[in-house]
């Protein structure tokens, strides 16, 4: 195991130098870094020289890149337009955008996967077309779409929710974890469903019936946990389309996390914030995939990380 | 698409072993047999219709329309349906009608150029990695793993932020930067697929034969190979084509996708989508999102429909 996760780790690196590169080049050699960071006209160009000499942008690209990695990994991510750490900016706002991925989450992983076992069982009933009907229109409706409209029935129609999470308590986030997680909960209940309907017709499973074990047996332990491999794998790919989707469920709600901030960075213009960001969060992303990774063998024994 | 397959339907012929009941079955190739599948299949009847009509509209939308979908008159702003207007006006006074059957163009250009270029662009990356293996192989891939690790949302804000379009960007250029952000970053999915399907085929008897007759490279993956790996990708690129139609809108809705002047759905969601304004003209948002949803519905269909259809396992 120690090995494993020292090889994956290992091949990690590639792939963080590569994404963080070629983000780094898109927005500081490709684009123009100083745009926008004056208002609606050109910067002057004593300003374009300070902001080059502090951003190194006289150097050639792979220094550059090398000193703004640095400064990454000693946790510093520039200042952003308004002068703040662009770091001490995601920091404070981190926790309410961690709340809102996690109640997504519980959402994908609750109803996706009881939804998707329903329809598994009862393959070719009433319930399994319920659930395949129902999550392809969800999965065909823009999760903005989705968001406006749950904003405007639950929040201001009904009041059951508020309409807005300016401050980002567990309460107020139910509804926008729920928008955020809308499209893999159908996703997951599809895949769960798949997967069982597959598993359900293994020789193991007619075993264990065969033995007179209870169906409930039978499908809970032996088929079930066989047949959430893909859905883990699933839930880990997708962790990066719920960060993407942040930013729109955030703008939504009004809700104060990194989302947002990465949505007010690309109005304002601000390339120092939207790098940092972007860096920050495909960070997350590869970290929680290797995570997923690791814990496939706690799910399924075959698997050896030898 | 029936020639290349004359290997598999010799030895499909091979193992079927009752011959009087089959012979209207003979010389069925995977693609006649997913055909046959399709016509049965009421999902792909609707999906297929779906398209051709959204297709038609994105070619030719004076047909659905004599109204001008840039002409505003602000008396009527916001004014719910009505017999003049169907789908009533927007914020500015526009049609939403019109609006919304001038809308389908961006979203099928879009969907349509970003999947063909992760198509190309991802099955040639593929088939080299698979086919020549080693270093290359290395490398490919490994490009790939850099890109694979962006998420698309994220990706596509990052490039269409780099490279920002304005009032005046003529309108297929702005097109194009939503198409090659989506594309660029979608093509390793196509690849990796690609990839696993050739290494899969390439063992095959029928590619050993066809390189000891002394093939060239280039005539075993354009003959034996891609037709035999190309299914997986098939299926895969017409689900994508709807998601690409969503990103493309979402992209917009942030307002970094397509800019005014364009006419596009997630624009007009993004108009029409804030809280006043849902409460106020419910219809603005109503419509275009009916529309959209309607074109990534129609193409996850055919793309499910086409996959029950090669791959009779699932069923």
């Amino acid at each position: 195991m120690g090995k494993y996760v020292l090889r994956r780790l290992l091949q990690m690196v590639p792939v963080l130098i590569g994404t963080t590169f070629l983000i780094y080049v898109m927005v500081f050699a490709l684009g123009d870094p100083t745009a926008g960071r004056c208002g609606e006209r050109p910067c002057p160009a004593n300003y374009v020289a300070k902001f080059k000499a502090d951003y190194n942008l006289d150097e050639p690209l792979l220094v550059q890149y090398a000193l703004y990695m640095g400064d990454v990994l000693r946790g510093d991510l520039g200042t952003n337009f308004f002068g703040n750490s662009v770091s001490e900016e995601l920091i404070a706002r981190w926790p309410t955008t961690a709340k809102l991925a996690s109640i997504a989450l519980v959402f994908e992983v609750v109803i996706g996967v009881s939804a998707g076992v329903l329809a598994g069982i009862r393959r070719g009933r009433f319930m399994d077309h319920l659930v395949t009907v129902s999550t392809l229109f969800v999965i065909s409706i823009p999760v903005f779409v989705i968001g406006s409209v749950l904003q405007l029935v639950f929040g201001v129609r009904l009041g059951i929710f508020p309409v807005t999470a300016t401050q980002g308590t567990w309460s107020q986030l139910i509804l926008p974890g729920f928008v955020l997680g809308s499209i893999s909960i159908a996703y997951v209940s599809r895949l769960t469903r798949t997967s069982l309907v597959e598993n359900l017709r293994a020789d193991y499973v007619r075993t264990a019936k065969a033995k007179g074990l209870k169906p409930s047996r039978a499908v809970g332990v032996h088929t079930l946990r066989n047949s959430l491999i893909p859905v883990v794998t699933f839930i880990g790919a997708d962790f990066g389309g719920l960060l993407g989707g942040a930013i729109v469920t955030e703008r939504i709600f009004n809700v104060n996390g990194v989302g947002g901030f990465l949505y007010r960075s690309i109005q304002q213009k601000d390339g120092v914030s939207v790098v940092g960001t972007v860096v920050c969060l495909v960070v997350v992303y590869l970290v929680v995939n290797l995570i997923v990774d690791l814990f496939y063998g706690v799910l399924d024994p075959r698997i050896t990380h030898d | 698409m029936t020639e290349p397959l004359t290997a598999q339907e010799v030895s499909g012929a091979a193992g079927a072993l009752v011959p009087a009941t089959r012979a209207a079955d003979e010389g069925r190739s995977l693609w006649s047999d997913a055909w046959a599948d399709l016509r049965r299949n009421p999902f792909f009847w609707v999906s297929a219709v779906l398209i051709a009509v959204f297709l038609v509209m994105a070619a030719f939308p004076q047909l659905f329309t004599s109204t001008d979908p840039y002409f505003a008159d602000l008396a009527h702003a916001r004014e719910k349906p009505s017999a003049e207007a169907w789908f009533g006006y927007d914020g500015q006074g526009h049609d939403v009608y019109a609006r919304t059957i001038y809308g389908a163009r961006s979203s099928i250009l879009v969907g349509v150029f970003a999947t063909l270029f992760t198509l190309v662009i991802g099955s040639l990356f593929g088939i080299l990695a698979g086919y020549s293996g080693g270093s290359l192989d290395a490398l490919l891939s490994r490009l790939g793993d850099i890109f694979f690790a962006i998420p698309l949302l994220l990706g596509g804000i990052l490039i269409l932020y780099t490279f920002p379009s304005d009032l005046e960007t003529p309108y297929l250029v702005v097109v194009g930067k939503v198409v090659l952000a989506l594309g660029l970053l979608g093509w390793p999915n196509i690849a990796r697929l690609m990839r696993s399907s050739v290494l899969q085929v390439k063992p095959n008897d029928y590619v050993q034969a066809a390189r000891a007759l002394g093939a060239s490279p280039g005539r075993i993956i354009l003959s034996h190979i891609l037709p035999n790996s190309l299914a997986a990708v098939i299926v895969v690129s017409t689900i994508n084509l709807g998601a690409y139609i969503a990103a493309e809108a979402t992209l917009s809705y942030l307002g970094i996708g397509l800019q005014p002047p364009a006419i596009s759905w997630g624009l007009a969601i993004s108009e029409a989508s804030g809280i006043g304004l849902i409460r106020a003209a419910p219809h603005m948002l109503l419509f275009p999102s009916i529309f959209l949803s309607l074109t990534v519905l129609a193409f996850i269909m055919l793309g499910d429909a086409v996959r029950d259809a090669l791959d009779p396992k699932l069923r």
